[in-house]
Order: structure tokens, then C-alpha cells, then sequence
């Protein structure tokens, strides 16, 4: 049986496919004014037997198409424990949520944090800094590895903050140093979010930042711990769902002899 | 709402009626779409459906009715305020509107952006000209639970002219006991000035019985909301304790002990609202005014169940009685006192018999985890979060600090369903 994972966050769309209990797939792409359309656009590349929704936008589906839904929180907590087996913390800094998840021994949710209604500290928040200062995600996450020397940024609030970039800019400070600095305070808001809950020796770090290695060594520097980062950690939450609807079948006594497990390996 | 053509009354009262329609409408919406969508409801939950449609309605038209018969009109936000003594004098004793997001511009104007929603919204609701209630009042009873009502009451006097401030002690030794039997007593003079009669015993121990009974028939239903499956919704559950604000006491006690014995058949027969063994919810915390249904509403639209309201909309207002035992009014408005100060408020330092009375009622309920509410700037219960939650080691525990807004509804549901998954 082909297992659907479908993550739509507020900025992506990702997808991840489980056939026979291993991970076959990967296809997202950017959320649109148009979402379902879009999810429905994306699934058509991917199709399967079962679907599990999740992501602030879980609800579009499970209205209009009767999927199965689960919150990003649960599938966060699967797909890492999928790709880091026996893992107890993950950290995921996406769109416009942040959280910090503690599993049991048996990767089960035991208790978690999320940021308030508050864009500091969340993948928008740098994404609108990088924007000011004129750059491409990938290209502020490079240069910022590069800043010689920090400067400090003393507003969290992303309006506040953008304006803020905009003097240091106009008073000379390095650009590099600016963005050294949007990551520094990214990083210090999640280790204080973090701090609420028990943290393990490892921790692995899920969502879209986590492909952002400047800001994994500060977090990693921040918690004096080691983050565990998979390529292609955006996906967590989608592989959750898809592993989270095959458990869901397993244990409705679903017979999950398949066809054969066309797609795209990774 | 109502088949009824209030407006003569609501205009008399000066309400602003194109902007009062308005929220009568959204309330209406908001009530169809919460309370009278759920499924299997107990059959007397139809006086309650009949007391909301009929808030701005008949209950105003009756309090009017009855302050033209002579009787005193008290209103309050609070459980400290007396009510006991209010019915000694033969005043009726009502709750006023703020619970919902109305007149904030308004209200901006004279208190801080920042304050709690509950203030900004009795501030709102008297500024933009939505509450009858107030409007009927003779007398305002304000306390000194926190610093933002505390001070926004000075300026609620200002506007209303009719606020009397009860001064109530952060500590409960001997000197704050004193402090606070000083206060009913100087409640007392004011209530008789008001009424132009002295309290007599016999109106204190009909005061007493009255509140009493409310809060026995209060304590039954929380008791039948131990069984597994809940008999009831705690969106019901919650609503018939915010109307035990409104309402005539001896009435609404009547009728909750009717819902009660259907309650009672229910459990005998194990009929519930959820299926069995869906996430039991204690809410902790803030208070809930009407129509301040998010939390409620999330839950069990989630497939949790909420079980108890540890809260002075719930539990803080019915779990300890007044010793009926008295032989002088004076002795009487001591053991309403000593009643009030059982109230474990998180106005109080130390407040040492919250977390027991939370792990007390969290055993007795059987619940499975606890969301401690709190209102955002509520200082008191977001600060007392901390306690709770280390006291109860060992249970799941969700903080929320919200307000009356929509803005938070979906992160508010992916952590509260997020819960609810991890209880399963």
C-alpha cells in the first residue's frame, strides 16, 4: 500500500511517500493563494492508497477531501523518530511556528513548546530580514557564516527588526554582520524556548532552517548540545504523516501487501 | 434573538441599539454554531438555550421590573463580591458583560493596550453602550484582585459613578482577615444605605441559604461530571456556570438540579456526550465570561472533553459553603467572610492550597491532563502557572495565554489538539 504524507505549512507544500514501509518519495513546492488547488495539484504526482494531512493548513483537505489529519506536532515527532530512531528531542523552526517537542522512550509526545502569535524566532522572521538586505535565503545563511565581526540586534518584532537592519545598513555595518546577527537572535529566542522543556544530549533539528548550517552551529553552540540534521529536513513533518497513516492502517488490520513500490527513491 | 421587541427598554437604558443589534446578531451566530451543533445534548440544557437567547432580553426586563418594585441592583465581576449580603437586602446580585472583544478603541482611550481582555471588555461594553446589566445597576461592586481592575475601576467610577471598591488582602494571615471582615462590614453600610433598611438575621440567613443552595446544586453537577462517558458537554458545563451569574438564584437552581437528575440517568445508563475513554480536560485558571467559549470549543471539537473548571467561572465559586450557623448578622457576615477567604484566588501570596486543590479535583474527575488558561496580561495566573505545573509533576500540562480574539484560533488548535493526541 502507497502511505501519503501531505505537510501544508504556511509558506511550503510538502510531500513524502511510503510504500511498504519505506520512504520512496519527496515532491513541494510553494504554497499558492489557491492551496487546496495546490495540494491537489502536487498529490497528483504522488498517488497513493491512504493520506494524512498536517500543517496549519490540514483542515483544507480533511474538509474537502476527507483526509486523515494529525498536527505538525505528532508528525514532527514521527519523521524524526523515523530518520533518527530513539531520538527524545526535536526542534522544528518553520514558517511561522517554532516548537520544541519532547518524546518518550517510545517516541511517543511528552510534552512540547510553541512560539506565541509572534513571527520572532520563526523561518519568516529571517526571511523577511534577508529580503532586506537585498539576498536569497540561501545566500544570507552563507554570508552570514562569513561576518567577520557581530553587531547586535535589539528588536525581536519582525517590523521593528526590518527597520532596524535598514539603518545599520545606512549607517555602514557589513552586511554579513547584519545577518550574523538576524540569525544570533533567531537562535537565542529558540534556546530559550527550548529551555522550558528537558533537553537531551542530541537533538534533532527538523524544518526548513535546519538546512541553515550558520544557525544550527549557534543553536548548537546556545544549548551546548548536538543537533542531528537529516538532508532534506523540511520534510520531517510530511514523512510523519505518511508514516503516521500506515500506523494508522496497521493498526485498523489493513492488509498492507502492495503493488509494487513505484517512485522516486532518495 | 428574541421574539420580543426589547428596544423600547434597551433604548430606555440608553444602549447604542444599531451596534447592540449587531452583537446580539454575532452572539446569536456564535451560539448556534458552538452550543446548538453539538450532539446528544441533555434535554434540560433547553432553559439554558432559553436564558442566552433571552440575555439582553427577559432577564433585563425582569431586573427592571423588580427595580421598580424597589429592589437594588448589584453588579460585579468578581466571586469575592458578597452576594449573601446583597440578597439580605433583598438586591439582586448580577455578573456584568465582559467577555467578549467589543468597544476596544473605546476603551483604549482611558487604559493601557495592554491590559487583560476581561477589563478592556467591561471598560468596552459600558463605553460603547452594549451592557444593559450595567446600566441597571444601583451599585458596582469593584475589588482589589489585581492592579489593572484595581485601577481601571477609579476610571469605570468616573464613568459610572456608582463603583465601591472592597478592599481585599494578598495574604491571608490574621491582619488580612481582619482587613477583610472590616470590608464586608463597610459592604454591609453601604448595602443598607442603598436599600435605607438595616440587615436583619433573617434576611442574612435567607442570603445565605439561597447562595448555598446554588452552590450545592453547582457542586452536583461538577460531581456527575466525574462519569466516564461525560454525561455532559463542558461547553454546557461551562455555560450553566456563567449563568449562574445572570440568573435568578433560586430559579437557576431549580433548573440545574432538574439537568442534574436527567445528569443522574445518564450516568446510570452510561449514556455521555463523547464516546468512552475520550481525553478527559481540567481548564485551570482565568476566568471565562460569556460568550468566552474558545477554549471549550477547541477541545471538544478535537475529541477531547473538558471535565472541570478550576476557575472562578466553576469550581472557585461553589466548592466551599457558608456555615449556615449563625445567631447574629454580625457573626453571619463573619462566616461569609471566612467563606470567601477559602477562595485559593492567585491574588493571594503564597497561595499554597491551589496546586492541592488542582491534583484534589484532577483525581476526583479523572482527568487526564490539565490546559492552565490564562488570559494574556493576567499577571496573577500567568505567574502562579509555574507553581501549578511543578506541584503536579507528573501530569500533562498545557499552558495557553489567550485572549478574546480569533487571531490565535489556529495555533491555539494545533497545541491543543497536539494535547488532546498526546493524551490518547
Amino acid at each position: 500500500m502507497r502511505f501519503l504524507g501531505v505537510d501544508i505549512g504556511s509558506r511550503h507544500i510538502k510531500l513524502a511517500l511510503v510504500v511498504d514501509g519505506a520512504l520512496v518519495g519527496y515532491t513541494g513546492g510553494e504554497n499558492s493563494f489557491d492551496p487546496l488547488a495546490r495540494c491537489r495539484e502536487l498529490m497528483a504526482d504522488l498517488p497513493a492508497d491512504r493520506v494524512m494531512a498536517t500543517g496549519y493548513g490540514r483542515q483544507l483537505l480533511e474538509l474537502a477531501d476527507d483526509v486523515l489529519t494529525v498536527t505538525e506536532i505528532k508528525a514532527f515527532a514521527r519523521g524524526a523518530a523515523h530518520h533518527f530512531p530513539g531520538c527524545r528531542t526535536v526542534l522544528d523552526i518553520g514558517g511561522q511556528d517554532t516548537k520544541v517537542i519532547s518524546l518518550d522512550e517510545t517516541g511517543r509526545v511528552r510534552k512540547f513548546e510553541m512560539n506565541d502569535r509572534c513571527a520572532a524566532g520563526t523561518g519568516k522572521f529571517i526571511e523577511v530580514m534577508a529580503a532586506s538586505l537585498g539576498w536569497s535565503l540561501d545566500e544570507f545563511a552563507a554570508r552570514a557564516a562569513a561576518a567577520a565581526d557581530e553587531v547586535k540586534l535589539s528588536s525581536m518584532c519582525a517590523v521593528f527588526a526590518e527597520s532596524e537592519v535598514v539603518s545599520l545598513v545606512a549607517r555602514g555595518v557589513p552586511r554579513e554582520a547584519i545577518a550574523a546577527a538576524v540569525l544570533r537572535s533567531v537562535a537565542d529566542r529558540v534556546t530559550a524556548l527550548a529551555a522550558r522543556l528537558p533537553l537531551t544530549e542530541e537533538i534533532v533539528f527538523a524544518g526548513g532552517c535546519a538546512r541553515n548550517s550558520t544557525l544550527a552551529a549557534m543553536i548548537e553552540k546556545n544549548l551546548g548540545r548536538r543537533l542531528l540534521i537529516r538532508e532534506h529536513a523540511e520534510f520531517t513533518g510530511a514523512v510523519g504523516a505518511a508514516f503516521l497513516a500506515r500506523d494508522e492502517a496497521l493498526r485498523a488490520g489493513a492488509e498492507l501487501t502492495s503493488q509494487t513500490g513505484e517512485g522516486v527513491t532518495v | 434573538m428574541s421574539s420580543n421587541d426589547y428596544t423600547p427598554l434597551w433604548q430606555e437604558l440608553g444602549l447604542d441599539l444599531d451596534n447592540h443589534a449587531g452583537l446580539l446578531g454575532v452572539l446569536s451566530d456564535a451560539y448556534r454554531g458552538i452550543y446548538l451543533a453539538q450532539a446528544n445534548r441533555p434535554r434540560g440544557m433547553a432553559y439554558f438555550d432559553f436564558v442566552i437567547s433571552e440575555v439582553h432580553g427577559l432577564r433585563i426586563k425582569e431586573i427592571y421590573e423588580a427595580k421598580r418594585a424597589g429592589r437594588k441592583v448589584v453588579g460585579g465581576f468578581c466571586v469575592y463580591v458578597p452576594e449573601e449580603v446583597v440578597l439580605a437586602a433583598d438586591g439582586i446580585c448580577i455578573g456584568l458583560c465582559a467577555g467578549a472583544e467589543v468597544g476596544t478603541a473605546e476603551a483604549e482611550r482611558f487604559i493601557p493596550r495592554n491590559s487583560c481582555a476581561l477589563i478592556k471588555a467591561f471598560m468596552g461594553f459600558k463605553l460603547a453602550g452594549l451592557c444593559p446589566y450595567v446600566e441597571l445597576t444601583d451599585l458596582i461592586v469593584g475589588e482589589t484582585t489585581c492592579d489593572g481592575k484595581k485601577k481601571a475601576y477609579e476610571i469605570f467610577d468616573e464613568l459610572t459613578g456608582k463603583v465601591h471598591v472592597m478592599e481585599l488582602p494578598h495574604m491571608k494571615g490574621p491582619a488580612g482577615k481582619r482587613l477583610w471582615l472590616g470590608e464586608v462590614a463597610r459592604f454591609r453600610e453601604t448595602m443598607e444605605k442603598l436599600t435605607g433598611a438595616p440587615l436583619t438575621l433573617e434576611g442574612l440567613r435567607h442570603g445565605v441559604a439561597v447562595v448555598n443552595a446554588k452552590r450545592r446544586a453547582l457542586q452536583r453537577l461538577s460531581r456527575l461530571r466525574e462519569a466516564d462517558p461525560a454525561p455532559l458537554s463542558g461547553l454546557d458545563a461551562l455555560l450553566v456556570n456563567q449563568v449562574s451569574f445572570y440568573d435568578d438564584p433560586v430559579r437557576f437552581t431549580a433548573k440545574t438540579n432538574e439537568l442534574c437528575d436527567e445528569l443522574e440517568e445518564r450516568v446510570a445508563a452510561g449514556v455521555g456526550v463523547t464516546a468512552k475513554g475520550a481525553p478527559r480536560l481540567l481548564v485551570s485558571g482565568s476566568p471565562m465570561a460569556i460568550p468566552n467559549w474558545k477554549v471549550h470549543a477547541i477541545v471538544e471539537g478535537s475529541g477531547g472533553v473538558v471535565v472541570g473548571e478550576e476557575s472562578c467561572i466553576g469550581e472557585r465559586n461553589f466548592r466551599d459553603l457558608a456555615d449556615e450557623d449563625f445567631v447574629t448578622v454580625e457573626e453571619g457576615l463573619m462566616k461569609i467572610a471566612e467563606r470567601s477567604l477559602t477562595i485559593d484566588c492567585a491574588c493571594f501570596t503564597p497561595n499554597d492550597e491551589r496546586p492541592g486543590n488542582i491534583a484534589a479535583l484532577c483525581e476526583r474527575l479523572r482527568a487526564d491532563g490539565i490546559i492552565h488558561y490564562a488570559l494574556q496580561f493576567c499577571t496573577p495566573y500567568l505567574v502562579e502557572a509555574y507553581k501549578v505545573e511543578t506541584s503536579l509533576a507528573g501530569v500533562p500540562f498545557l499552558r495557553i495565554e489567550t485572549d478574546y480574539s480569533m487571531e490565535d484560533f489556529g495555533q491555539l488548535k494545533t497545541r491543543l489538539e497536539a494535547f488532546i493526541e498526546m493524551l490518547r
